[in-house]
């Protein structure tokens, strides 16, 4: 089959390829160059150097959005990953075993339907049904209660050391139910005549959890942890319409994406906004690393 | 999907009955209590988180039936009739009905050119031999590592010199361009588990590489461009950051998840609550449908990424 490859196969990577480097590619290596520059959209950029990132390291909005990022970075994979490993521990091993067959609690494939469900809806989406849940007088749904009985209404997102928690628990409210997809998916190749045999030795649910599901699933929750990491670094959708005014208030939940989209739309420093993108890149790569770096360890074979 | 998930139910309760006389391993300690006691809490567990799931969504489909002061007065009560106006209201007051349509001709348009691009990238990729194979294919594969807010200012500028800022046709190729890395990515390496020999009886039988390829591999890639398709569907439906950056100036041609949010931060005291929960109503019920249908493919679909 080598006759007329070479016509086909430049025919069919002409198209691809040419709009991939022209949308993709050729922006990004532009980011670089513009972030040297203190391009502001009329004139022609000039050459600054290192200004914009010396800048950076000033920015008091920058070093809020970047701490930001790390108790995200922290907190959405562990209480993610943990309510995930939990659910779905139970919704695949957690009833009893009959004939060598491991079960799932009765119900397990009515709670896979339904938690997965927020997934499928735009984080926008979900952002705006939150701004209502979360609506600090009798109209929300969660202060709506409250108020009945006669309590303080919270103020989920007016409250500065509140609002991240508050936009943290709806990331964490999407995302369990793709982890438990996926953990279930993991345990489901783990094969039963490992439980079988613990369980022949004594073990208790919490031991096979713990000693057999865990080790097992280790390069799946390798690559959870990678995914909510990466997650973590982006958060624009949810910030920009959940929080007060775009990461408010005050800046208490702003994220790099908000403050790259507002210096470079709102104030149009774009060389500066793109100071900013090459400095997301390189945390999300050095997150990217170090994550796999650190978690690397024998994986077991089965 | 995993197998369990296809078995029925078991018939007993273990958790509720505690059957003394149900099976246990020869040779166990008595495990039941421990048992009764996790799955127990289990049970709860389960149970409440799928009520913190369905509530709010539950919540905003009542609340899209209820007029203004009924929404502030009993949040938590049905309403007193359905009142269909407040939808008739979001769909043409508030433009959500020109939106979803936005985002229906966007999402099409964007998801068939993904698909032909990245599936004949893919397949070329993967099937044939030839200099700067490896190199292209790590091209595609690198965007998969960046974030889009570094490209976010060259990449306004590009659309915006090449005449294609407030278009759709540029929301397009530029939703194509981003969903390229992972559907490349992806697709290859299904072309190259096909068996090799359909295609060179194909050749043998005179069959010109082209129509080898969209007649003989692409049905037989149907599975893999199916979970790919979803992917992008649902990544591509639910993007926010792009279109806000590329059609700002143009209302006329916003997608649903910027109208709807829009309508949000803008309501102001005044605002018409009713016809924000009816918008959001129009939003969200649509996809409640298409995924109890598609639930299997949907799961397998957006899974498919973190499989190896």
């Amino acid at each position: 089959m080598r006759h007329g490859k070479y016509p086909f196969v430049i025919g069919f990577l002409f198209a691809p390829v040419a709009l991939y480097v022209t949308f993709v590619i050729w922006p990004y290596a532009q980011a670089f160059q513009i972030s040297m520059t203190n391009w502001r959209g009329l004139s022609a950029p000039q050459w600054v150097g290192f200004d914009n990132y010396r800048r950076l390291l000033d920015d008091g909005a920058f070093w809020k959005a970047v701490q930001h990022h790390g108790v995200l970075l922290l907190a959405l994979p562990l209480i993610t990953i943990a309510i995930a490993l939990f659910f779905s521990f139970l919704l695949n091993v957690g009833g009893r075993s009959s004939g060598g067959q491991r079960q799932g609690v009765w119900g397990a494939k009515f709670y896979r339907v339904v938690f997965f469900f927020p997934q499928v809806l735009a984080v926008a989406i979900i952002a705006v049904l939150f701004q209502m849940v979360y609506r600090p007088n009798e109209s929300g749904l969660i202060n709506g209660v409250l108020m009945k009985f006669g309590l303080e209404p919270i103020l989920f997102l007016i409250k500065p050391n509140l609002a991240l928690w508050s936009i943290l628990a709806v990331l964490v409210w999407q995302a369990v139910g793709f982890y438990v997809v996926l953990f279930s998916a993991g345990m489901a190749s783990i094969p039963g005549e490992i439980y079988e045999a613990a369980e022949m030795d004594g073990a208790t649910k919490v031991t096979l959890f713990f000693r057999v599901t865990l080790p097992l699933l280790w390069d799946t929750l390798q690559v959870a942890w990678v995914y909510l990491g990466i997650a973590a670094f982006d958060c624009f959708a949810i910030v920009a319409v959940l929080s007060v005014d775009g990461g408010g208030p005050d800046g208490a939940t702003t994220v790099l994406a908000m403050e790259i989209y507002r210096n470079a739309f709102v104030y149009s420093k774009y060389g500066y906004a793109s100071a900013m993108g090459v400095a997301l890149f390189f945390l999300t790569l050095t997150f990217a690393a170090l994550t796999l770096r650190l978690t690397k360890r024998e994986s077991v074979e089965y | 999907m995993n197998p369990q998930s296809t078995l029925p139910p078991p018939a007993a309760l273990p958790p509720k009955t505690g059957d003394p006389s149900a099976p246990a391993g020869p040779g166990r300690k008595d495990p039941r209590s421990e048992v009764r006691l996790f799955a127990g809490l289990g049970h709860v567990a389960l149970a409440v988180w799928a009520v913190i799931v369905i509530v709010p969504i539950l919540w905003t489909v009542l609340a899209a039936f209820k007029n203004t002061s009924e929404i502030f007065s009993s949040p938590w009560t049905l309403p007193a009739e359905l009142r269909w106006e407040n939808f008739s209201r979001a769909w043409t007051k508030a433009n959500v009905g020109r939106y979803f349509l936005n985002s229906v001709i966007v999402v099409s348009c964007s998801t068939f050119l993904t698909m032909l691009l990245g599936s004949m990238a893919a397949y070329v990729l993967a099937r044939y031999r030839f200099w700067g194979n490896r190199a292209i294919y790590y091209l595609f594969v690198s965007g998969l590592a960046f974030p889009v807010f570094l490209a976010l200012v060259p990449l306004f500028f590009v659309v915006k010199n090449l005449g294609l800022l407030d278009t759709h046709t540029g929301v397009v190729l530029v939703y194509t361009a981003y969903s390229l890395p992972f559907t490349v990515f992806f697709l290859a390496a299904f072309f190259k588990t096909l068996p090799s020999s359909v295609a060179e009886a194909g050749m043998i039988d005179g069959c010109s590489h082209s129509r080898l390829f969209f007649q003989v591999m692409m049905p037989m890639a149907k599975p893999g461009l199916i979970s790919v398709a979803i992917f992008n569907i649902i990544g591509q439906w639910a993007q926010y950051q792009l279109p806000l950056v590329l059609l700002s100036n143009a209302k006329d041609k916003w997608v649903l998840t910027q109208g709807i949010a829009d309508i949000s931060v803008n309501a102001g005291y005044e605002a018409d609550w009713s016809g924000l929960f009816a918008a959001l109503t129009i939003a969200i019920l649509p996809m409640i449908i298409v995924y109890a249908v598609f639930q299997r493919q949907i799961q397998a679909g957006l899974t498919s990424g973190a499989v190896k």
